[in-house]
Order: structure tokens, then sequence, then C-alpha cells
């Protein structure tokens, strides 16, 4: 199993951050690598076993199931069902987590996979810097002070 | 119930703050509201049920018991056992989070209790702010001055040296006029010899530096340690040099670059460079000490250099446990009397040793539970008579000559012998292979070592002040003479007919 942690101080509250975060379809609004994004079957963002179904903007498609979601600890975890990327068991979670020190928020991101051991250390450093890192900056500059 | 949830960004690698924070028993040296803290029972600090016993600046007592400990998630949890405070059902707990993106830390710290209704605000507001932000505040001074390598603003407030003039210290004219040479009366050591050599001169007095103040001195302390510079023992005196490395005073001019200190200001030293035996020096205030207004000159001059080592001596040299054998030789001396009441409030049996019966029975008011008038008994047969036969755990030794083969003796099994000064003489050449008889360790601390960033010496301060405050050690006044008399003061001290503290007053 590997293990991707990627952590980051956004400059906002909690709350004002979570409410971007939370909808499940709202990638494209704050990911700079996605284009669009749909949930499938005319399901709602927030329910729990929804898909979303996006295309990123090199045009790669990536189908995840929401796992869980919580307004109360601002956490949601979901898992890869299909991807350009070679990996299995692939489950992920974003999370928020209040500073008080400042009103600020720490974002987490974090994902655990399984994958060939020779593609490991490429994957470990796609998914931790050009997926999570990229877009928790692109949050930092959304909140940037 | 209620719910207090603090948390914040440390600028420091994860590791470094969980270093911190993972010991149980080390709140002490960081937060700013603990004078002392010790773990109950000898238990490891890191053992889950471990309880912590600590005493705050304010006298009040709690105790608190390690719930979990994560190196894992790098989380602790514990919960209060006894407080002067009604935070009923206290349960707490520190997390840490690493900040991947910069190296920093996220730092959160949460409780849970039940207030009574009408204190409810007052005690969350000192939970939150007064418990957890000012230790955020704390650890992270702590971090700075590390990766600094300089002073920082810990507590007890002190000076740091600024590279430029702070607005916010007007920027004071000195008591000397520039050009006009200035001076003052001090006692100079012109080459190392007897009490004698300690003569009463006119010296120069330049404005302080900019990094520097200027202090009048009010009362200075005598210490054995000065003798040691004066027949050049030690080298912290190059003749010709004014001794003394303590004393009381106030602010009469301050530098430039200087912040924290200003005229007027009540402070106290007890540290390197010498040159404390005169009216007034110019010196980095980096280890000095503003006064709070209850403790007075004489006590601060008589008590503070013995008080940080008898502070670290009981505390860090030898960390005194409840129910140890404790041997002090030269109890009735200046740093003997404060070891006696403190390893007593510590819970020791206090065995003290002096040179005269009048001696004695000052050591028995202290608290001593048995006194041994050493020229008249053999001491080391005495402490096995009286611990039957297991001897002692460790035994203060400033004495040295005459004393250190009878410390020995006196020890038990893995005893701890602290040789900190040679009243009497060196202690000579020993075979370490000898100790091996008993697993004996010996420790030769410096006063330096413990004591010379203003990290190091925060706690023996605070533990010092409170323990002042608590009653738990009681300075007795000192006994004065006048600046000019200071080689007579030499002499008495050497004499061994002293009891207690001497000062110089000016």
């Amino acid at each position: 199993m590997t293990k991707v942690y990627v952590s980051s101080v956004i400059p906002a509250p909690a709350a004002e951050v979570w409410k971007l975060v939370r909808n499940f379809n709202g990638l494209p609004a704050w990911a700079p690598f996605v284009a669009e994004s749909r949930i499938e079957q005319n399901a709602q963002a927030d329910q729990i076993g929804c898909i979303r179904s996006f295309t990123l903007k090199d045009g790669g498609r990536i189908r995840e199931r929401l796992l869980a979601l919580s307004d109360y600890d601002l956490s949601c975890s979901y898992a890869i069902l299909e991807s350009p990327m070679a990996v299995e068991n692939y489950v992920a979670t974003l999370s928020l987590t209040p500073i008080t020190d400042g009103n600020l928020t720490l974002a987490e991101w974090q994902a655990e996979f399984d994958c060939a051991p020779d593609r490991e250390a490429a994957l470990m450093h796609q998914i931790g810097t050009g997926v999570f890192q990229i877009a928790l900056t692109a949050l930092k500059n959304r909140f940037g002070r | 119930m209620v719910q207090v949830r603090q948390s914040t960004i440390i600028d420091a690698p994860i590791d470094e703050v969980w270093e911190i924070l993972r010991d149980f028993n080390g709140h002490d040296r960081w937060h700013p509201a603990i004078s002392f803290s010790e773990i109950e029972g000898g238990e490891p600090v890191d053992a889950v049920g471990s309880v912590r016993h600590f005493r705050l600046n304010d006298g009040g007592e709690l105790r608190e018991q390690l719930l979990a400990l994560s190196d894992k998630d790098r989380r602790l949890s514990y919960c209060l056992l006894e407080a002067p405070l009604p935070l009923m059902g206290y349960v707490a707990s520190v997390r840490l989070k690493p900040v991947t993106d910069g190296n920093a830390t996220f730092w959160e710290w949460r409780s849970e209790f039940n207030p009574p209704a009408h204190r409810r605000d007052e005690l969350v507001k000192l939970v939150a702010e007064g418990i957890y932000q000012a230790g955020f505040a704390a650890v992270r001074n702590l971090l700075r001055g590390r990766s600094a390598g300089s002073p920082i603003d810990v507590r007890p407030s002190r000076a740091v040296a600024a590279p430029a003039p702070s607005a916010s210290v007007p920027r004071v004219a000195p008591t000397v006029t520039p050009g006009q040479a200035a001076t003052t009366r001090a006692i100079v050591v012109e080459r190392y010899g007897g009490p004698e050599e300690l003569q009463l001169r006119e010296i120069g007095l330049p404005k302080p530096a900019p990094n520097e103040v200027q202090i009048r001195h009010t009362v200075i302390g005598v210490n054995f340690i000065d003798v040691y510079c004066r027949t050049g023992y030690f080298d912290l005196l190059q003749p010709p040099g004014v001794p003394g490395m303590e004393a009381a005073g106030v602010i009469e001019a301050v530098g430039s670059a200087v912040s924290g200190f200003s005229v007027g200001g009540r402070v106290a030293y007890a540290c390197p460079p010498v040159g404390a035996y005169c009216e007034r020096r110019n010196m980095v205030p980096d280890l000095l000490v503003h006064l709070p207004d209850d403790i007075s000159d004489d006590i601060a001059a008589a008590g503070l250099l013995k008080g940080i080592a008898a502070s670290f001596l009981l505390h860090e040299v030898h960390v005194v446990r409840p129910g140890e054998v404790v041997l002090i030789h030269a109890a009735a001396g200046g740093v003997g009397q404060l070891l006696v009441q403190w390893a007593r409030h510590l819970g020791a049996t206090v065995i003290a040793t002096v040179s005269s019966d009048d001696k004695a029975r000052i050591v028995e008011r202290l608290g001593a539970d048995h006194v041994i008038v050493y020229s008249r008994e053999n001491f080391a047969e005495a402490v096995m008579r009286l611990t039957g036969g297991a001897g002692a755990d460790v035994a203060y030794d400033a004495v040295g000559n005459d004393t250190f083969g009878g410390s020995l003796a006196a020890l038990g099994v893995r005893g701890h012998l602290v040789s900190f000064g040679q009243a009497s003489g060196p202690v000579g050449n020993w075979d370490i292979g000898r100790l091996s008889s008993k697993s004996v360790t010996i420790s030769r601390p410096n006063y330096a070592h413990y004591t010379d960033t203003p990290q190091k010496l925060a706690p023996q301060l605070n533990r010092f002040f409170a323990a002042l405050r608590q009653g738990t050690i009681k300075v007795e006044p000192p006994r004065h003479y006048d600046l000019a008399a200071a080689s007579e003061a030499h002499r008495d001290l050497e004499s061994r007919r002293t009891t207690g503290a001497l000062v110089l007053k000016v």
C-alpha cells in the first residue's frame, strides 16, 4: 500500500473553504487541471455512493465514487473507479481543520493505493505534487490575501 | 460540558515540535505558567499512565495523568487529577500535523470539561488563552531562539540585543557625559593571590556600548567562585580585573540597540563576565533579570546565584525524587541552606554535614532529618548507620578535598556524587576503576553550562522565584560588608566562620 500526504495552510476560515470544496461535483471551479464534471445517474453531489465523472484538461477521464462526506469533520473521502493512472484500491480523503490562531484552515489531502512497484515513485509524485499540491495551491491563491 | 479548541501553525518541522511536546514532564521548560514539574514515582516520562505533578508560578499545584501517547499520530491525551480550579472532568489532547507545503507544523490543543456554570466563561478563557495560546507562543519563541542561536524573549522578560534602535525604547542620556572621563569605585585584583589582593581603586567607566546597559549596583553577592577567580583557580578573571558575578541594582543608562530595559528598572544578575565588585558597570543584558517587586535587592544579591545553582543541582544535575537519601555538605553555607530546604520539600531524606554545633542548630531548624558535625564524627560511617547500610542516593559536595573520599564511601550502590566545588582544596586524582565497586556516577557541573542562555536560565529563575514565594526555601538576610571591605568578606568566607550569604553594600 502506497501513501501520499500533502497539506497546506489556506488563508481563509474553514467554513468558507468547506463551502467550496464540499461540492463533489465542483472540481472545475477550483482545481486547475479539471475541465468539466458531472454526477452520474442524476444523483445529488452530496449523496454518499454517487459517482463523479470528470475530464482533465489534458483529456483524461476519471470516475470516482463518494465514500464519505462529513459537514461535522469537514472531510470527504472517495475511491477511484476508472482513471488513466495505473492504480488499484485508490482511496483518498480531503479534509479541513480550523486553525483558530488567525482563523485560517489546514487543508490535508491524502491517498492510499496499490500499484506496480516500478511505477510507485512516479505515481506518488504525480498524485502528491501534480494533483493534490497544485489544487491546494490554487485554493491558497483563490483565498489569498 | 464545554469544549475548548485552539490551533496554530508553528514555523518549524513537525519532528522538532513533537520532540518538545511529547515530553510529558518537559512543560516547565517552555510553558510560561509552569514553574516546576516532576513525574511521580520515577515513572518513565513516556509511560502511559504516568502522572506529572507540577506547580504554577502563582503557586497552584496540579496533577495530570498521561492517557495516550502516539508517535505515529503525534498525539497525546491527558486528564487532570487534581487542580486548584474546578476544571471538572478535564481531558485534553495535543496533536500535530505536518504542513508539507513549507515544512511547518499544525498544532491543535483541545479539551473538554465541566465547569461550574457561573465560572464557565472565565475558565474557558483561562484554558484557551492562559494555557493553550500562551503555550503556542512559548514554543514558537523557543524554536525561534534555537534556530537563531541567539537570546530570545522568554520568561522572565529579558533583553534582546536588537540590530537597530527600537522605537519603543527611548534613547536616554547616560549619566556620563560624552568626552568626560567618568570613573567608578571598584575592587581590583592586580595579581592572583590571597584576600589582600582585593584592593579598592577608582577605575574608568565608559559609556555603555549600543548593546549594553549601565547598572548602578546596590548590593553585590560574595560567592566562593569569587575566591576561585581571585586565586586564579578559575581563569574567569584575568588580572588586573574586577571579580564578582552577582549583584542587584538599578539601570542607569541603556545602549541604543537594547530593548526590554529602561532607566530606573530594578535588575539582578548571576553570570559571567566577572566585574560585579564595583559601584557601576556596563554589561550586555542577555542574562539580566528583571527583579519582581516582591524580591528585595538584598535577597536577590544574596540568593540569585545560590538559588539558581540549587535549582539545577536538585532538578537537572540530579533529579531528586521523593524518598531519596540526600547527603549535603556545608549545609549551613549559602547554597547548602537552600539545598537542605529544597531537598526536604522534594520529599528527600536529608542528611546534612556541618563543621560546628552552632551550624548544626541552624541546619536542624531548616528541616534536615539528620545533622552530622563532621569535625567530630566520621560522616561516611554515620550515613551508613543512619541508612541501615544502604548509603546515600546522592551527595552534594562543594567542600572538595576534605570530603570527596568520604562522600564516595557514604554513597549507596548506583549513588551519584555531585562535586560542585572545592572549598577545602581540589579533590586530586582518583582512579575511576574503583567506582565500579558501587557503580558510582560522578558529576562535575559547571554553572555556566546550566545558565548561559536565556533558555537555560529561565527555568532556574522560575523555579527559584516560585520556591521563594511559596516559602519552600528561605534566603536568610545576608551579612553586610562595605565594598571597600571585600577582602574581609573573603577572609570570613574562607575561614568557614560564616553562615548564610555575604554581600557587599555600595
